[in-house]
């Protein structure tokens, strides 16, 4: 969390030798968090390699594209596979939820910081925080039960008056489609961009509140003009922490979607397929070879994220350029 | 600060009552289709079971085999205690994997092995190689969901019809000819297959292929062949589908349907009268099936265009896969023990409530005395 302020801050301390009283405590801890710190580029590189081992293995032996391709039969001889409707379903999925969740999640930050009354914001905090505590699996079977066949009516109704637009024709039947699974994944990922959302903003300086307050801005204009623009970097790197889990999002999505090896525009229509979910489906009954294909749309799923989280760390990035004029 | 810790102790309360409440909720909904009692007959059990061995028994595959597998560990255990078996479902291709690379002391399968398993099967074999040894069967129920029609009549060719798309609504003439009674809706036919790859679909599409060669062009195989219809993740997830969309229909191992209470429909064979999906009706098939296999191989093709009276053509055979020759030493007085008692006449009969179908007597004969001359 960036938490500039207008006072230049001194510079952090150089983590270097003189910080060091030299007494064996501070050289175990300092020893310690180095450990940790290395330790993890060392797991993910290693996790790099394995996947890009792998990988390779299986996507010397395809037969079809591996990026063009809709089917994905590994198993087959010749195998044959490609990750064309698995990109555009994982991605597909994960803006339908990102545009359900990210509003939804900043109002009820700004309500828990800025609007509800004390008694009333812990609770509602915490039933959020308990949103998070749901294991994915009992999301999905709540998904195909209950919100499954709930939705064919709202569907029939958006087909009634957007069908022109082509993406939104609905054909009837179980709503198993991916705008389902992406409504399912904003419910999931609401908690998580709620409370970063909720932190940032309850750290938004209360002096410059109280000026703007005294300025004659009302609740709206204060939030607009002191909250919001203090937040902001916050609330993208929270929005991403959610896409995040969104994009890799597996059982949930594996026991709501009808996956197929179609590429359609129409997201109310059933079909398609994400790359967490088909890995789950073909997992169970895939020979080595076919292990590795789906190593190999692991692998594309690592470097997907890891490009989110790179622009999300770019635009952060650039918005602090304006933050210090800002906050 | 200290307004907001009071507020969280409180909230922290109102939450674990709520997880709380969440979990007993949680444990009523899931439906246990391994059900079925097994304490009933233990004390009688552990009188026929003969022991042999000890020490544990690694073991694993088909998935289909599991409640089977469990119930037949739980009675074996009870009665020979130096024995723990330990069975991992993994799939089909993993268990013959597992197998062929000597870690496990035999194998479930849903299908007999391929000759290139075969062949590398003979480097852990010594002197021998993995056999296929037939142990229970079981019907795969058509399934479905038509509002007022409870006895609904199909034939192969109609069925790979309606998976193929080909058929898509319930009033279709070729449907209305089977059910001249029934009073079939104008909707739309929903068709629900596995997403994930299974022993289920093979079997199915095995059937469609044999059955109707004219409608079905796809080969067999453990994934789902056409983009037609609907799909869902694992028998669980299809029945649950199944129950709850109008107008659906699907495949499922019998237990799914009868746990699910979803009606299954009749399939004409061009034997007289329809054949029901039942155990009994499964064993029919079974026992018109032929021995392919050489030798102590018992490697079974099953006839999907059976005429014979009540024979349920639509029907999985499992097997267990074990060395004819050269099993491993430490663990064989084990492995020939519980397999014994596997196909013995009180372990098949523990099928049934499982929605397994036991072999007919004369297959199960044959694999007991393989079973007695494994080495």
């Amino acid at each position: 969390m960036s938490t500039t302020t207008d006072t230049p801050v001194a510079p952090p301390p150089a983590p270097s030798e003189s910080t060091s009283t030299g007494r064996v405590g501070d050289k175990v801890f300092s020893g310690l968090s180095r450990g940790a710190g290395i330790l993890l580029l060392v797991i993910m590189a290693a996790i790099a390699v394995f996947l890009t081992v792998r990988a390779i293995n299986a996507i010397s032996e395809n037969e079809g594209n591996f990026f063009t391709t809709f089917e994905w039969n590994a198993n087959a001889t010749p195998p044959s596979f490609g990750i064309a409707v698995l990109v555009f379903g994982t991605i597909v999925s994960s803006v339908i939820a990102m545009v359900i969740a990210v509003p939804v999640a900043v109002g009820i930050a700004l309500f828990i910081t800025h609007y509800a009354p004390r008694k009333l914001s812990g609770p509602i905090a915490y039933v959020i925080d308990l949103l998070a505590a749901v294991p994915s699996i009992v999301y999905g079977l709540w998904g195909a039960l209950f919100l499954v066949p709930h939705l064919t009516g709202f569907y029939s109704w958006l087909n009634d008056y957007f069908g022109w637009t082509g993406f939104l024709e609905y054909q009837g039947g179980a709503p198993r489609s991916l705008m389902t699974v992406g409504i399912l994944l904003a419910v999931m990922i609401l908690p998580i961009i709620t409370n970063v959302s909720r932190e940032v903003f309850a750290q938004a300086p209360k002096m410059q509140e109280e000026a703007a307050l005294a300025l004659g801005a009302t609740r709206w204009e204060v939030i607009r003009m002191a909250v919001i623009p203090f937040g902001r970097s916050g609330v993208i790197s929270a929005s991403m922490l959610g896409l995040g889990r969104a994009l890799g999002e597996t059982m949930a999505v594996a026991t709501v979607l009808s996956p197929s090896a179609v590429l359609s525009a129409k997201i109310l229509d059933p079909g398609g397929g994400t790359f967490a979910q088909n890995i789950a489906s073909a997992f169970k009954e895939a020979g080595s070879f076919g292990r590795d294909a789906l190593i190999a749309s692991g692998l594309v799923l690592f470097v997907i994220t890891l490009i989110v989280n790179g622009a999300a760390r770019l635009i952060i990035a650039r918005r602090k350029e304006y933050s210090g004029a800002n906050a | 600060m200290k307004l907001q810790r009071k507020n969280r102790l409180r909230a922290v309360t109102l939450g674990a009552v709520a997880v709380s409440g969440a979990l007993v909720l949680t444990a009523c909904g899931s439906d246990d289709n391994a059900g079925g009692g097994g304490d009933k007959g233990n004390a009688g059990a552990a009188s026929k079971i003969k022991c042999a061995g000890e020490g544990q028994l690694l073991a694993a595959g088909s998935t289909a085999q599991k409640n089977a597998i469990d119930q037949w560990s739980k009675d074996y255990s009870a009665a020979c205690s130096g024995v723990t078996i330990n069975y991992q479902a993994n799939g089909s291709g993993a268990g013959i994997e597992a197998f062929n690379s000597g870690k496990v002391s035999f194998a479930g399968s849903d299908s007999a092995m391929k000759p290139e398993e075969v062949a590398a099967s003979k480097k852990i074999c010594k002197g021998g190689q993995g056999v296929n040894l037939p142990m229970l069967g079981g019907p795969i129920a058509i399934t479905y969901n038509v509002e007022g029609v409870d006895d609904l009549v199909l034939d192969a060719d109609t069925l790979a019809k309606i998976f193929d798309g080909k058929i898509t609504k319930w009033n279709d003439a070729a449907i209305k000819k089977l059910n001249p009674e029934a009073k079939l809706p104008g909707s739309k036919i929903q068709a629900f297959h596995r997403s994930d790859e299974s022993g289920t679909t093979d079997n199915l599409t095995k059937y469609l292929q044999a059955a109707a060669p004219k409608s079905w062009k796809y080969e067999p195989d453990k994934k789902w062949p056409n983009q037609s219809g609907q799909a869902a993740d694992g028998s669980s997830g299809v029945a649950s589908q199944v129950k709850q969309t109008a107008g659906s229909i699907s495949y499922v191992e019998l237990s799914y349907a009868t746990g699910n209470e979803i009606p299954t429909a009749k399939i004409d064979t061009g034997a007289g009268e329809p054949v029901e999906a039942s155990t009994d009706n499964a064993s029919k098939a079974i026992a018109a099936a032929k021995v392919t296999g050489k030798g102590n191989d018992l490697a079974m093709e099953l006839d999907y265009t059976t005429k014979a009276a009540s024979a349920y053509p639509i029907t999985l055979l499992t097997y267990e896969i074990a060395c004819d020759k050269g099993n491993k030493a430490e663990t064989l007085k084990a492995t020939k023990s519980f397999l014994a008692y596997a196909a013995s006449e009180q372990g098949q009969s523990s099928l049934v409530k499982l929605g397994y179908a036991p072999l007919p007597a004369e297959v199960a004969t044959k694999v007991r005395s393989t079973v007695n001359s494994l080495s």
